[in-house]
């Protein structure tokens, strides 16, 4: 029988291989992937817990997510264009001049 | 007669105000006339109030309520009885006459209108103080009267000695504060109440002991403002403020301030005769030492300033031997001539370009022919001869002092008496009369102002006839204070009066006779006695090495070792960690998206460790 | 029986698929695992009656968002290899780790509250896109014509940032470019 639990452990794991991604990718759009991973991962956490409890309110929560992660994509890809094309590179160790 | 209440009280105040607002401005006469004629104001309703409760009665408002807190109820309240609204006429005459006297003195001074906004304030405080009707209020009037002391010791700050000076009266009063603070509290804790009144309806009821440590406690700081020993060193290093600060303040009406205190408290002193015994004594003893140094200062105002010392120390003889109205009455004629003698004072300083030293005055008296006879007026009234007013009131108190058996205190005050009469006239024959040793140091003294002796008139002619008014005075203060009639003989009541004024006249004879032949010999200075009185009994000296170096030294080891190796070193040290520590963690700050992640991901782990581990649901 | 079975595929698949993603040092590899993920996750939503919201994961996510990076990527020299400089790589996985245990030891234990009670219950004999839409427009309706704006806003901000100078090369300039990034960086 798979339980909640179930779902929420596998939310959990893709979670932290998204969180692996977010702390180990230096190219921006790389970064941008590993962040779609933690959408779903949350997305999946979501679902099941509206399925076990019987609230739809978690499903509702799940779309509203996805709408932000597609938005989210929209500028940030925009934005990486925009900088591509200043600067031909896409690694985060090219942009610190807010260093302390 | 609440309104003469409010218009005597406010005037002065009004006046300050004014004057105030042009504090930082050039001369204007207008703020010395418009304060003038506040206080003339104030003058009349005072008058007015004197007439009226000279039939009995008092006059008690309650102007608004001022601390109420739990207990403790302290209201605005003022009362114009017989012994405050004698106070309020010796205050508002004097001090309207100074007014006027002042707008000539200090007719070429810069700060002209800064000082008659601080003259002003002065007798606002001073009514403040003399008319309350309880303590609290009392105690705000006497700190008021201590800082427009203190501002006009030191009005003219740019000399070192001035606010030096100024500084020394603040401190030293500040000391016989604190004894006067306590005694609130004391008068606070046991009675219940701050109100004169409600206090004084109790004193039957209160243990001997508790009435000791309040009147012990009050008297510190009578002693502190009205500078009896050992806090007395202040009064004449005041001498540095104007002339007319030193006539109205440091002769008439603020060193009163402790005789007034201790009459107001009657009630109380009366009732423990071991503390008024001790008053009685120190008087004694401030009044003969005092005197002593008069007679071999070379400074005009000192003299004049230690012979204030001495006849306050007369006052606590009378109050500390149960003759408050006596203490009064001499309060009031010595206002009157003091004062006048320290504006006579001012108008040779005038005259001589500030110069003090009397020995480098003399035959004055062809040029100032008026203040000449002003100021022996005022000498022969402090010498104590009929029929001026000191006569009447020095007489009563060696009267007082004879019937109720104080042999020894009648003595020193007998000999005071010889000693005032002496340094009196040294003065005004160094001063008025003899060679013209001025005409050596190149002075060209002048009159001063008509008006100017015009102010004094009144204070002179008080000074002559206020004696006359005893019956009436005590007439007048019978309301309020006990009278007690000394049942001496007439014999021996005439052979006092004659002892009395034999010495006076001879002091004064022995004055006129030495001074008009040149002087005692140059060979006396070099003697001890001499010394030891022209510095003052070295007490400022004293005062100087045992209390002020000690305590700069204790100063010096309290900044260098604990303030900067402790305080100091402690803030550094917060700072310092702070500042490494904001150096350390800069490294945080290095602008790298990757590096703040990682970051942000301890941050989550801190986070679910605290969600896991302090759930608040548990 | 079934749903376990379907259930431990879609994670062994999901799992592997977003480990390639996120490990893989070529960047066409790592969008195309992603782009499977994605699909696999749909799958759990099937599995667990949100059928419209997995109907929502393929269209947005492998259809809308995949196609949107496909053409992205065209901007970018994706053929090389990425070089990625990690630092503390040791970091990394203790970091993730330490999260992956805290997260599952959160979730295992036992629900905090177990007597939840639903806000909008599953409604029976009712499809799941007909009860969404239900609760979508009637609750919701407010924050969902808020996203569909947000949505507009950032479609539109996508455009303008994008389309910038669009006829100027980008691939071709990166070497001519490099001497200002090197400035940048300093």
């Amino acid at each position: 029988m798979i339980t909640l639990s179930h779902y929420l452990i596998v939310s959990a794991i893709l979670f932290c291989i998204g969180l692996v991604g977010v702390y180990r990718r230096k190219n921006l759009l790389l970064l941008l992937f590993s962040t779609e991973i933690l959408l779903n991962a949350v997305n999946i956490g979501f679902a099941a817990v509206s399925k076990f409890y019987g609230d739809l309110t978690g499903q509702m929560f799940a779309f509203f997510i996805v709408a932000v992660a597609a938005s989210e994509v929209a500028v940030g890809l925009g934005l990486f264009i925009v900088w591509y094309k200043r600067r031909g590179t896409l690694d985060v160790d090219s942009m610190q001049s807010m260093h302390g | 007669m609440e309104a003469y209440l409010y218009t005597a009280l406010f005037a002065p105040l009004v006046g300050s105000l004014f004057a105030a607002l042009f504090a930082d401005k050039p001369k204007n006469l207008v703020t010395g006339i418009a304060t003038s004629t506040l206080l003339f104001v104030s003058w009349i309703s005072s008058v007015v109030l004197l007439i009226h409760v000279s039939h009995g009665g008092s006059v008690h408002v309650e102007m608004m309520d001022w601390i109420q807190a739990g207990g403790l109820s302290i209201p605005f309240g003022f009362v114009v009885d017989q012994v405050s609204a004698t106070m309020m006429f010796v205050v508002t005459t004097v001090s309207t006459v100074v007014h006027v006297y002042s707008i000539g003195y200090m007719d070429h001074d810069r700060s002209f209108n800064r000082f008659f906004a601080w003259l002003s304030a002065f007798v606002f405080s001073m009514m403040v103080l003399v008319m309350s009707d309880n303590f609290a209020g009392l105690f705000i009037g006497w700190e008021g009267v201590g800082l427009c002391s203190w501002a006009l010791i030191g009005f003219w700050y740019e000399r070192d000695s001035a606010s030096w000076a100024a500084s020394e009266a603040f401190i030293m009063n500040r000391i016989a504060d604190l004894g006067m603070l306590i005694g609130i509290f004391l008068v606070y804790w046991n009675f219940g109440s701050l109100q004169y009144d409600v206090v004084f309806a109790q004193v039957d009821a209160m243990e001997s002991t508790i009435l000791m440590l309040v009147t012990a406690f009050l008297f510190i700081g009578a002693m502190g403002k009205s500078a009896q020993f050992p806090l007395h060193t202040w009064l004449a290093d005041a001498m540095e403020g104007p002339t007319p600060v030193s006539a109205l303040i440091h002769a008439a009406t603020m060193v009163t301030a402790g005789v007034y205190l201790v009459i107001r408290a009657n009630p109380l002193y009366s009732e423990v005769p071991e503390v008024s015994y001790f008053v009685a004594c120190l008087g004694a003893f401030v009044a003969i030492f005092a005197a002593s140094m008069a007679l071999v200062n070379r400074d005009l105002k000192r003299i004049i300033a230690y012979s204030t010392l001495s006849q306050l120390g007369y006052m606590f003889v009378a109050a500390g031997l149960g003759a408050y109205w006596i203490a009064l009455f001499h309060l009031m004629t010595h206002a009157f001539f003091k004062a006048l003698l320290f504006l006579g004072a001012g108008n040779v300083m005038h005259a001589m370009n500030d110069e003090l030293d009397i020995f480098k005055m003399g035959g004055l008296a062809k040029k100032m022919k008026w203040t000449m006879i002003m100021m022996t007026l005022a000498s022969l009234a402090l010498a104590g001869i009929y029929p001026f007013a000191g006569f009447f009131s020095k007489d009563k108190i060696l009267e007082a002092a004879f019937a109720t058996d104080h042999y020894i205190l009648w003595a020193t005050l007998w000999v005071t008496a010889g000693l005032t009469a002496f340094y009196s006239f040294r003065l005004v024959m160094l001063v008025f009369f003899g060679e013209e040793r001025y005409k050596i140091f190149g002075f060209h003294p002048h009159e001063a102002y008509k008006y100017m002796l015009w102010a004094m008139a009144p204070l002179a002619l008080l000074a002559v006839v206020a004696g006359f008014f005893e019956h009436d005075f005590v007439h007048l203060v019978s309301y309020v204070l006990p009278i007690e009639e000394y049942h001496v003989s007439t014999g021996v009541f005439w052979t006092l009066v004659a002892v009395t004024l034999g010495i006076a006249i001879t002091g004064i004879a022995v004055a006129v006779i030495v001074y008009s032949r040149g002087g005692f010999s140059k060979k006396l200075e070099e003697t001890f006695v001499y010394k030891l009185l022209f510095n003052q009994y070295y007490i400022p000296k004293l005062y100087n090495d045992f209390i002020c170096k000690p305590y700069a030294e204790l100063s010096k080891i309290f900044w260098k070792d604990l303030d900067l190796k402790v305080v100091d070193a402690t803030v550094d040290f917060i700072a310092g960690t702070i500042y490494k520590s904001g150096m350390v963690s800069r490294v945080v700050q290095s602008g790298n998206l990757s590096n703040m992640l990682r970051w942000m991901g301890v941050g989550l782990l801190i986070l679910l460790i605290a969600a896991i581990f302090y759930s608040p649901m548990r | 029986m079934f749903e376990a079975i379907a259930f431990y595929t879609f994670s062994a698949v999901t799992i592997a698929m977003f480990t390639i993603t996120v490990m893989s040092k070529n960047a066409l590899y790592a969008m195309s695992a992603l782009a499977a993920g994605m699909i696999m996750i749909s799958g759990f939503f099937f599995l667990l009656d949100a059928d419209f919201l997995g109907v929502v994961q393929i269209i947005v996510y492998t259809g809308a968002v995949m196609a949107f990076y496909a053409f992205g990527m065209m901007f970018f020299n994706t053929t090389r290899l990425v070089k990625e400089n990690i630092r503390a790589p040791k970091l990394v996985f203790l970091l993730s780790g330490m999260s992956a245990l805290l997260l599952v030891v959160a979730l295992v234990a036992p629900i905090v509250s177990d007597h939840i009670e639903p806000f909008y219950p599953v409604v029976e004999g009712v499809e799941n896109p007909q009860a969404v839409g239900i609760v979508l427009f009637t609750k919701y309706l407010v924050p969902f014509e808020l996203a569909a704006v947000m949505l507009l806003v950032a479609m539109i901000a996508g455009i303008i940032l994008a389309g910038k100078k669009m006829d100027e090369s980008l691939t071709l300039k990166v070497d001519g470019e490099d001497e200002f990034q090197n400035k940048g960086s300093k």
